[in-house]
Formats: C-alpha cells, sequence, structure tokens
C-alpha cells in the first residue's frame, strides 16, 4: 500500500486536470496564466525569477519544482535565485517586523 | 578526465546503450515509432539529400561530460584520406549543396585543410563544427580563422552559456575563457560581424537534465551578454536538445534524472517539429565511411536500413533519397518542444 502524504511532486504533471471539475473556469484559469507568462513589458525570463520568489512566499512545493527548474533554464544562477529567495524571506520577515510598529503603539496606547 | 571508450565503461558499447533507450515492460515509456504512428508519420521517410554531414573522427583536445560521440584526446579513430576521397568523388557526382564537418574537433584530423580546399574547389558550401578552444591549443591551429575565411567557412561552435560556470561545468575548467579568446580571434577577421559574409553561430545546449528555453529569448540574452561583457558578436544562436546517448546518457543515469528527463521528452513531443527533423534531408558519414540518418545514430551504430548500400564506397544517391529513417527512443530528443537539429530549433 502507498504511503499516504498530503503532496505528491507527480501531482504537479496533473495540474491540468483541475479543468475536470469545472471546465469553464479552468480554461480561464489556464488562458490567463499562459498570458501571464508569456514575453510582454516584462520577459518571460523576467516572470520566471518573479514566480520563484512568489513560490517561495507562498511556500507551495510544487510551485518551487516548476520555477526552479524553469528559471535555471532560463540561464538564471544559483547566486541569483537565491537572491531572490532572501528576497521572498526578507518582504515575508519585513512583514512580521513592520507590525512590531503596531505593538509598540499598542503597549503605548495601554503603559503608563 | 576519460572516455568511456578508454574506461571500458559498459555504455561505450552502442548495444548496451540501445537496451537501456528501448527497455520493455511494466510502465514503459512509449516507442517513438509508435508516436509516428499515431500521426500518421511512419515509417519516416527521408526528403532528399541537402546536407552531407561528415564526422572526421572522435579525436578532440576536450573531453565534455554531455558529448554523444564519447570525444576525447584518447580516442584515435579518425577519418582517412581515402575516405574522404570517396566522399569527394561522391560530392562530384551529386548537387548535394552543403558539408558539414564534425567530430571531435575535425580540425584534429591531419587532412582536414587538404580535405576543406578539395570541397571548396567543387563549390559546395562548408560548415566547421569548431569547438573553439583547438585555435588556441597549438600554435598549428592559430591560423584557423584565416584558414576559414579563406573558404567562406561558416563556422559553428559551442558555448553552452554565457558565464563561464556554466560553461566550465559542461566542458571543462578554463574552457569558457579560451572560448572568449577564439571568439575574438574569430570577430578580427570579420566572422560574426554585419555585412562581411562570414557566418560565426553559437550552439547552446542546456547544461544539465533540461530542455533548452526559447531559443529567440535565449539568443538575445547571449547577443546583449557578450557584446556587453566581452564586445563579441556573432550571426544567430542554435539552442539544441541533449540526446540521452553516451557521456550524457551516463550523466542521466548517474545523476538519477533518466526516467524523468525521458519522461520530459516524450511529453513535449511535437508532431510539428516531426515533420523538420534534421535526418530528412541530412545524410551523415562516420569517420570508417559508414552511411547513417544522423550524427546520433552514427554514435549508437544504427547504420541507414539495410535496403540501402552503408558505405560511402557504394552510395546510391536515388536509393537513400527515399529511405525510411531509422527510429529509436532517443528521437524524442529532435521532436520535443520546439524541435532540435544541428542548425537548432525546428519548430
Amino acid at each position: 500500500m502507498s504511503e499516504k502524504h498530503y503532496y505528491n511532486a507527480n501531482d504537479l504533471n496533473k495540474f491540468g486536470n483541475i479543468s475536470d471539475f469545472q471546465q469553464k473556469m479552468g480554461d480561464k484559469f489556464f488562458d490567463w496564466y499562459g498570458e501571464v507568462f508569456a514575453e510582454g513589458e516584462l520577459s518571460a525570463r523576467e516572470k520566471s525569477l518573479i514566480a520563484l520568489a512568489v513560490a517561495h512566499a507562498v511556500q507551495c512545493p510544487y510551485c518551487i519544482d516548476a520555477y526552479s527548474s524553469d528559471a535555471y533554464k532560463k540561464g538564471y544562477s544559483e547566486g541569483q535565485m537565491m537572491e531572490a529567495v532572501h528576497v521572498a524571506a526578507a518582504i515575508r520577515g519585513g512583514a512580521s517586523l513592520v507590525h512590531g510598529v503596531q505593538m509598540m503603539n499598542k503597549v503605548k496606547e495601554i503603559g503608563m | 578526465m576519460k572516455s568511456l571508450n578508454a574506461l571500458g565503461h559498459h555504455l561505450s558499447y552502442s548495444e548496451r546503450q540501445i537496451d537501456i533507450l528501448e527497455k520493455e515492460g511494466e510502465n514503459q515509456q512509449p516507442f517513438f515509432r509508435e508516436k509516428l504512428e499515431a500521426i500518421g508519420l511512419s515509417p519516416l521517410k527521408a526528403t532528399g539529400i541537402e546536407i552531407m554531414q561528415v564526422n572526421m573522427g572522435k579525436m578532440c583536445n576536450q573531453v565534455c561530460k554531455h558529448c554523444h560521440v564519447d570525444a576525447g584526446p584518447d580516442r584515435k579513430e579518425i577519418m582517412t584520406q581515402e575516405t574522404m576521397q570517396s566522399i569527394l568523388d561522391t560530392l562530384k557526382s551529386t548537387d548535394i549543396a552543403t558539408v558539414d564537418l564534425t567530430g571531435g574537433a575535425p580540425e584534429m584530423n591531419p587532412h582536414f585543410r587538404w580535405f576543406v580546399e578539395e570541397i571548396s574547389k567543387l563549390g559546395r558550401h562548408i560548415i566547421v563544427r569548431c569547438n573553439l578552444t583547438i585555435i588556441l591549443v597549438n600554435p598549428k591551429y592559430h591560423d584557423l580563422p584565416h584558414f576559414f575565411k579563406k573558404h567562406k567557412i561558416e563556422v559553428a561552435s559551442s558555448l553552452p552559456f554565457y558565464t563561464s560556470s556554466r560553461t566550465d561545468r559542461q566542458r571543462g575548467d578554463g574552457v569558457f575563457n579560451k572560448s572568449i579568446e577564439a571568439l575574438k580571434l574569430l570577430n578580427e577577421v570579420g566572422y560574426g560581424k554585419a555585412g562581411s559574409g562570414l557566418i560565426l553561430n553559437l550552439v547552446y545546449n542546456p547544461a544539465g537534465a533540461f530542455l533548452p528555453p526559447s531559443q529567440d529569448a535565449l539568443e538575445k540574452e547571449f547577443k546583449t551578454a557578450l557584446k556587453k561583457d566581452f564586445d563579441i558578436e556573432f550571426n544567430s544562436l542554435y539552442a539544441i536538445t541533449n540526446l540521452p546517448i553516451s557521456r550524457f546518457l551516463d550523466y542521466l543515469i548517474n545523476s538519477g534524472n533518466y526516467e524523468s528527463y525521458m519522461q520530459e521528452l516524450i511529453d513535449a513531443f511535437n508532431p510539428a517539429a516531426v515533420v523538420s527533423v534534421m535526418c530528412r534531408n541530412t545524410l551523415s558519414i562516420g569517420w570508417n565511411g559508414y552511411l547513417y540518418d544522423c550524427d546520433f545514430n552514427q554514435m549508437l551504430d544504427l547504420k541507414v536500413s539495410e535496403s540501402n548500400a552503408q558505405h560511402i564506397s557504394e552510395f546510391d544517391l536515388a536509393a537513400l533519397n527515399n529511405r525510411e529513417i531509422i527510429v529509436g527512443r532517443h528521437c524524442f530528443g529532435c521532436t520535443a518542444g520546439s524541435g532540435s537539429s544541428c542548425g537548432g530549433s525546428v519548430a
């Protein structure tokens, strides 16, 4: 019996199957997704690095696999890719820390 | 680093490679022929011979990790002048327009210059697949840019990336810097320069188990980076997919990427690329004069189908023009995504 777990790397290849349960919305999503990542005012290469950083911010293992491969394939170096991950991490860390101001405000409000 | 052949490695035997590629059993991946049948293109047939690709030998000054030829300094199999003469005699009897010289490093064959001069006399277009570093490796090769220019040779040179780390990982330490130096020498005599008529194309192939990105986008990046960092110019970039043969097959197996890479090639099967695969208009000739549908089949020792004469000494143009092409799972490498050929993407 196969081991049960929440994430399976092979499920990434089945992403397209989400349309099976809701064809119309699935089709619209994939059309939109395709357009988002096409060459535009940002290059497909630049978008790949943004996607890599966001994948880490949202901690999606499928997205991390997909955009680690895509960004490397599109020519980003290991160092550049890790810097992008640091950008994601810095925004996440900063997002927590900037709320420290709210904490300070509240403490100052209620404290003597 | 030694060749697989020198190491006595089991993948130096073409039969063993074919056993792996054509494996049958449970959960097997589709055969290439089945995919062709599904789109009505089986058997795949040649459309003529526009390009004669001549592999002048396995000898090379480099030992690249992905090399499908298993070339290197320890390989001594090179084409004889007698075989070259047979090729020249054949060319005289046909109107094949282009002769594409490859290896190994074709320039290391002692009869290379004589062969080029003789082909040049026949008025055929010549392509030399120059690995760049050969120009610098020994003083006797330093004048190659001038020799290429004299015969208006089209130069096609591998440069896996515009940074040293990825290039050297695939082609060996120091190869990137020497390649840049050689490209500057080619630019100096006019290669790659607008209006010179001297064509310098670069060849990209992935340094790892992945397919090439868009050829057009990559060409723009290469042009921008090489111009900015080194003031180097070139004409076109060819993005080529690595086929699971010889050292690249060894790399795929050892790195645990073989099954997933094959699946990626199969999933990316593009019927539009099949129509334009290079084997349909190219004939490949091995160092020993045997005939193949392409350089990859040559390295798997899959000669042209048995209904044809299989050696240059028995060349039969009419039969070869319409021959049935020998295919296998390795062919998925030429039909994946935008397709792949010695001239880059095809679809």
